[in-house]
């Protein structure tokens, strides 16, 4: 995939996004200064695990973040040249489902129960590109084809609960192309499947993007997905971003020891069995994070810099980022392991 | 290799089927969903043996079975000479101190109303294990056994995060100092960080206190990890059996291909180059299952015979079980096998 930016205009970026929550314990800094940049036809990943923010990031890309207890405090979200957040609510609306649309993990809570699946995918046209009942139901039925529902035609007007997960996420799908979105968001959007349907999924949000030509961020805990599927990953912890950088550099060479801790405690299905590496403690609450680094409770080479002193983000190569006192040690250990 | 071993646990072949009503409001036809449907199988002590499937695939169910917390519709579970399967209710009751369960949803798992205290210590009550400090010594202890501190004895389950409620129920489980233990999706509901946690901490306990697993997961990853052995489920069936090692490496059933070709690797280089069997289709409803080989409707390398002839569970390799027509010992790859050519049904001669 060319990574050359005067063929792959940017379509997203994002710049020092910060979205917090007043919660009865105080602020919570669920998404805390995040940036990144989104070229045309790329995917980008967000790892993270439960709390890390990556799912509140995405929420506050197409605004809908619910405010209160939620807001945005800062922040450009710039969108085919537009910051998302100067917009009017119509205007944001006019975007969210057409140019942007996303894809959520449980397809169930997404889907209207009592509406057939064709008169929920016609909306879709209907409201956004203005289509007459006729042209919305020919473009359902061929939308549930590309997705590979099979009889589509006679199962249009089933309903969501005749359906199995797998086919519902497909309908998911279908749906979030109908508009032919230049963005695609999909939280999570395997984690209630099984693994072969997983697989089904993944490989049709990797055919529809290479035809439409969409660009994908992939939110996911799930390290192997972010692996064979996305140009760029971002983890998240604590509603930092820790670590930022091409898929294969990052998986080859990481700057972070949290990311380092993430890729040796996921076990490997093809290697020997062995002790798995575990990191330590657990994530931390987000309304008392600690004075210097939020991870520095679990990580196995903090010092008292960084107990004390909020980290840098050190730039390690022009496109990879780690937030770390020790960024350019960690990453040359890896460079040495790789 | 297990040969000269006594089998723990000897299941054989169990079934649960369950009545099911389908049909019309006014027209009901009384079905049944044959969650499993005749497993035979030996573990061994000591040893984890990884139970693998899809949702649906019945694998909690066998779980459940064993223990008898669903009831079995026929078959038996051996288990020190008693078959558990036909025990009396009160019978049952005395061997629940050596069988044990830990569950998936560890907040769905612990009685809200209880502190910490009171869930550790049921069992030691209920089993009569013990009393006054003797009793609380051991709490304390089971607590530090699994990682959490003494301090939280007073605590309630909402106070926890997911990894310490799935300790908790470790703990639980025990505090009985049982023999076996099936751990039904332990680390599904946990954050990756957290996953590797409980794994570790379960296979240290296993070595401590000499137990023996039935692991229970959808995930190929964590049960390639904590397993010795690992059997893997397709609609109510055992489909194929080996050590961990050689199913991972040489998976012989269609279905074990397909499904630990799905495994997404945290690899972007193996990613790349990874050749992956993409199923098409949906697990069939296991309440009408498919004639013959119950995977022939997804299976790729099917021939007429599967639908009709339905494949045992054979040794194609030392250790190495699979139910397929289409392998033999002879020819245990099925890549190689001659279009058309079923192998395995010349075994039964």
């Amino acid at each position: 995939m060319s990574r050359n930016s005067s063929t792959n205009g940017t379509l997203l970026e994002v710049k020092d996004l910060r979205t917090y929550f007043a919660t009865e314990d105080g602020v919570v800094k669920a998404v805390d200064g995040v940036s990144f940049e989104l070229k045309r036809g790329e995917t980008l990943g967000i790892v993270g695990e439960s709390g890390s923010g990556k799912s509140v990031a995405n929420l506050s890309l197409i605004r809908l973040i619910p405010e209160p207890p939620g807001k945005i405090v800062s922040g450009e979200i710039l969108f085919g040249g537009r910051d998302v957040l100067k917009l009017s609510p119509q205007a944001v609306r006019d975007i969210r489902g057409k140019q942007i649309a996303m894809i959520f993990q449980d397809p169930m809570t997404s889907l209207n129960p009592f509406m057939r699946i064709s008169k929920q995918l016609m909306e879709v046209t209907q409201t956004h590109l203005g289509h007459s009942k006729g042209q919305a139901r020919a473009h359902a039925i061929k939308m549930l084809e590309l997705v590979g529902i099979p009889d589509a035609r006679e199962r249009a007007d089933n309903y969501p609960h005749e359906f199995s997960g797998g086919m519902r996420q497909r309908v998911m799908i279908a749906m979030a192309l109908s508009c032919r979105p230049e963005l695609l968001i999909a939280d999570e959007p395997t984690t209630a499947l099984d693994v072969t349907i997983q697989a089904q999924i993944l490989e049709l949000i990797k055919r529809l993007k290479a035809e439409t030509g969409a660009s994908v961020i992939l939110i996911t805990h799930d390290l192997g997905v972010v692996a064979g599927m996305t140009d760029h990953v971002i983890v998240m912890y604590a509603g930092k971003v820790f670590e930022q950088a091409p898929t294969a550099e990052l998986f080859a060479r990481p700057g972070n020891p949290y990311t380092r801790g993430l890729l040796r405690s996921v076990p490997d299905p093809l290697a020997e069995q062995g002790s798995l590496y575990q990191i330590p403690g657990l994530p931390p609450d987000l309304a008392r994070l600690p004075p210097g680094c939020p991870f520095a409770p679990r990580c196995e080479r903090a010092e008292d810099v960084c107990r004390n002193e909020f980290p840098p983000f050190v730039q390690l190569t022009p496109e990879h980022h780690s937030l770390c006192h020790f960024a350019n040690e960690v990453y040359a250990e890896s460079k040495g392991e790789s | 290799m297990e040969a000269e071993r006594e089998p723990l646990i000897s299941i054989r072949d169990l079934k649960v089927h369950f009545p099911a009503t389908g049909g019309s409001l006014f027209g009901r036809a009384r079905r049944t969903v044959k969650a499993v449907d005749g497993v035979t199988l030996d573990i061994y002590p000591g040893e984890t043996l990884g139970l693998v499937g899809e949702s649906g695939c019945g694998k909690s169910t066998l779980g459940r079975a064993i223990l008898r917390l669903t009831e079995p519709t026929s078959g038996e579970v051996l288990f020190r000479g008693q078959d558990l399967a036909h025990l009396s209710n009160s019978d049952m009751r005395a061997q629940r101190r050596y069988l044990q369960i830990i569950f998936q949803d560890p907040y769905a798992s612990l009685n809200p109303r209880m502190t910490v205290s009171q869930i550790i210590g049921e069992p030691i009550d209920t089993f009569r294990l013990a009393r006054g400090s003797e009793k609380r010594r051991r709490v304390q202890d089971l607590m530090e056994t699994v990682g959490l501190s003494a301090r939280f004895l007073k605590r309630y389950p909402h106070e926890f995060s997911g990894g310490q409620r799935q300790r908790i129920g470790i703990a639980r489980a025990l505090a009985v100092q049982p023999d076996f233990i099936v751990a039904d999706e332990p680390i599904s509901a946990l954050d990756v960080s957290i996953q590797a946690q409980i794994m570790n901490l379960l296979d240290r306990l296993r070595r401590e206190q000499a137990l023996t697993y039935l692991f229970i997961s959808h995930d190929l990853r964590a049960i390639r990890h904590v397993s010795d052995r690992v059997a893997v489920m397709y609609l109510g069936k055992i489909v194929e059996l080996a050590p961990a090692k050689n199913i991972y490496a040489q998976p012989l059933m269609p279905y074990t291909k397909a499904l630990i070709s799905a495994v997404p690797v945290a690899d972007p280089k193996v990613e790349l180059t990874r050749r992956r069997v993409v199923l098409e289709g949906d697990v069939p409803s296991p309440m009408n299952p498919p004639r013959g080989c119950r995977f022939h409707t997804r299976c790729p390398y099917a021939i007429d015979d599967c639908r009709e002839v339905e494949p045992q569970l054979v040794q194609i390799k030392p250790n190495h079980f699979a139910a397929c027509i289409r392998i033999s010992p002879e020819q245990p790859d099925i890549d190689r096998v001659a279009a058309g050519d079923a192998p395995g049904l010349r075994l039964k001669a």
